[in-house]
């Protein structure tokens, strides 16, 4: 593999770039493998990187059933962040930002990390106080939070609607080290960086079923380009587990739903970081081409299918007129929609599956792109020692039977409140 | 998305409000801990037909059981909830 480097880059520079190597092996599958990762998005990517570098484990296959970074991975709104409330969550998230820091030098890949910032913004005194309690929270545990009064934050982006009578801004919660990351390279960086170690990245293979032993446990996976054996097969299939689960007989605590995503046609430099607005559900923040990437709640009800109706669409774009009026003068370019899973407390699981031979990383909801480095990390301690990763071990199975949900909303089990 | 009412007719559904999937069922007390574990968490979550439960808020503000497709949002059957299972 070639190293990236300034070098690099002047002596391809003088061959017009024509030489370039390319980035990952497209691989054919083979009859067997060590460990078998079900889905090429951004997590299934990192953890096989993470088997490979961390635990030596090599034999190792990812299969996909379309492009790797079709799904979820390169569908997001890119935010990444660690200002979460919950003991369960904090230090999993932090220690997601911490990887999201050393990312580009560890895979040596630009992956665009930039800490430009999220702020939370809060409209009323009791809205101060929860997130007065949720930065307390996070630098109890070590992570940075700064909040911020009207002046403050005005002071940062003077676009925004002030004086709504309604939702007035009375400042925000801002944490610093949270900002985006270039979803597609985070995915060619964690294919290059596996690959590169051994790992086959099969695509074009969805696997359509479960290989079980005598004692009933997993022992591969059947796929549209033949059975594939496997002595350890880890689901990581975003908004389809439950369909995953199903082969293997399993009912999750989960529901898929579809999230959507907005961008506008390129602007000149206007929005500094991470902006969301607190009265209602919207998020913004700026591409480096230019687009305002924009989204907010999911559409509701259980979907597959991977677009979003009209009245979502009708909803984020109030939440940007009553947040930052000047929105309304810049044109829409494009709109998708992602497919996730939902799980019954808002938060992700990553766990063996209550069948031999299966682990589970699931129920990432929509802020499962901020946990890639992490999630891929902790699933593959699981898979390697069997022992869940200490930032993870909350995310367990039966959490929901032994009432030790992480539910950060306070919603209960209602999925698409999440 | 419309949503065909038994009593209204065919309306936006954003006249209704969705409670989610309608084939779990309460267990009849004394239940044991599992069965309530399943009934309130456990799910199929079909990519396929799914039988659901929609109320009419902004309308007649009757619960309604729609069977309709995940995969692209064709309803194929609509009936009032308290007519029961099979109407
Ligand atoms: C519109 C939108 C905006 C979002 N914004 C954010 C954000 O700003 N910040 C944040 O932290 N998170 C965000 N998320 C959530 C985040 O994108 C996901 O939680 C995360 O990407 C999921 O992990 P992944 O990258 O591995 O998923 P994916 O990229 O979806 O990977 C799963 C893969 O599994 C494959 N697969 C499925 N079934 C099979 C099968 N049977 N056989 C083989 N392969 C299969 C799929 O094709 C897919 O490529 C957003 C999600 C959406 C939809
Ligand atoms: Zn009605």
């Amino acid at each position: 593999m070639t190293h990236y480097s300034l070098f690099t880059l002047l002596r391809n520079a003088l061959t017009g770039h024509r030489h370039w190597d390319r980035a990952w092996r497209d691989a054919e599958p083979q009859e067997s493998y060590d460990v078998i990762i079900v889905g090429g998005g951004g997590h299934g990517l990192a953890t096989a990187y993470y088997l490979a570098k961390e635990h030596g484990i090599t034999n190792v296959a990812v299969l996909e059933k379309g492009w790797i970074g079709g799904g979820n991975a390169g569908r997001n709104t890119t935010i990444i962040r660690s200002n979460y409330g919950l003991p369960g969550n904090i230090p999993f998230y932090e220690w997601s930002m911490k990887l999201w820091e050393g990312m580009e030098q560890d895979l040596n890949y630009n992956t665009m990390v930039s800490q430009r910032g999220v702020l939370n913004l809060y409209h009323s005194d009791a809205q101060r106080d929860a997130y007065a309690r949720r930065g307390n929270m996070m630098r109890l545990h070590g992570v940075d939070a700064e909040l911020l009064g009207r002046d403050q934050v005005q002071a940062m982006a003077p676009f925004l609607d002030y004086e709504n009578a309604r939702f007035p801004i009375q400042g925000g919660l801002l944490q610093r080290r949270g900002g985006t990351a270039r979803h597609d390279a985070v995915v060619w960086g964690y294919a290059r960086g596996a690959s590169d170690r051994g790992v086959d990245i099969i695509q074009n293979c969805a696997v359509t079923g479960m290989l079980r032993g005598p004692d009933g446990s997993v022992t591969g996976v059947e796929t549209t380009r033949g059975p594939i054996r496997a002595k350890k097969v880890g689901l990581s299939v975003a908004g389809n587990s439950s369909r995953l689960a199903e082969m293997a007989g399993l009912r999750l605590p989960i529901e898929s739903h579809v999230l959507q995503a907005f961008v506008s046609e390129g602007l000149k430099p206007l929005i500094p970081g991470v902006i969301t607005f607190g009265a209602g559900h919207f998020y913004v923040s700026q591409s480096d081409k230019g687009g305002l990437v924009f989204g907010g709640d999911i559409d509701g009800y259980n979907s597959y299918a991977q677009r979003g109706n009209l009245p979502t669409v009708e909803d984020v774009c109030e939440g940007g007129m009553a947040l930052m009026p000047m929105i309304g003068r810049a044109r829409l370019l494009r709109s998708w929609g992602g497919i996730m899973d939902m799980s019954m407390d808002g938060s992700p699981i990553i766990d063996h599956a209550p069948v031999g031979g299966l682990y589970l990383n699931a129920g990432w909801c929509y802020g499962g792109f901020k946990a890639t480095p992490a999630a891929g990390w902790c699933f593959a301690h699981l898979l390697a020692t069997d022992q869940p990763h200490e930032t993870a071990a909350d995310f367990r199975l039966d959490r929901f039977a032994t009432g030790h949900v992480i539910d950060e909303k306070g919603q209960g089990a209602q999925p698409n409140l999440h | 998305m419309r949503i065909p009412c038994p009593y209204c007719g065919d309306r936006d559904s954003q006249e209704f409000v969705y409670r989610g999937d309608a084939s779990p069922v309460r267990p009849a007390d004394p239940a044991e801990e599992t069965e309530f574990f399943d009934y309130v968490y456990l799910r199929e979550n079909p990519a396929g037909p799914i039988d659901e439960l929609w109320y009419h808020a902004q309308g007649c503000r009757n619960w309604i059981t729609l069977t309709r497709d995940t995969r692209d949002h064709a309803i194929s059957a609509a009936r009032l909830t308290s007519e029961g299972k099979s109407a």
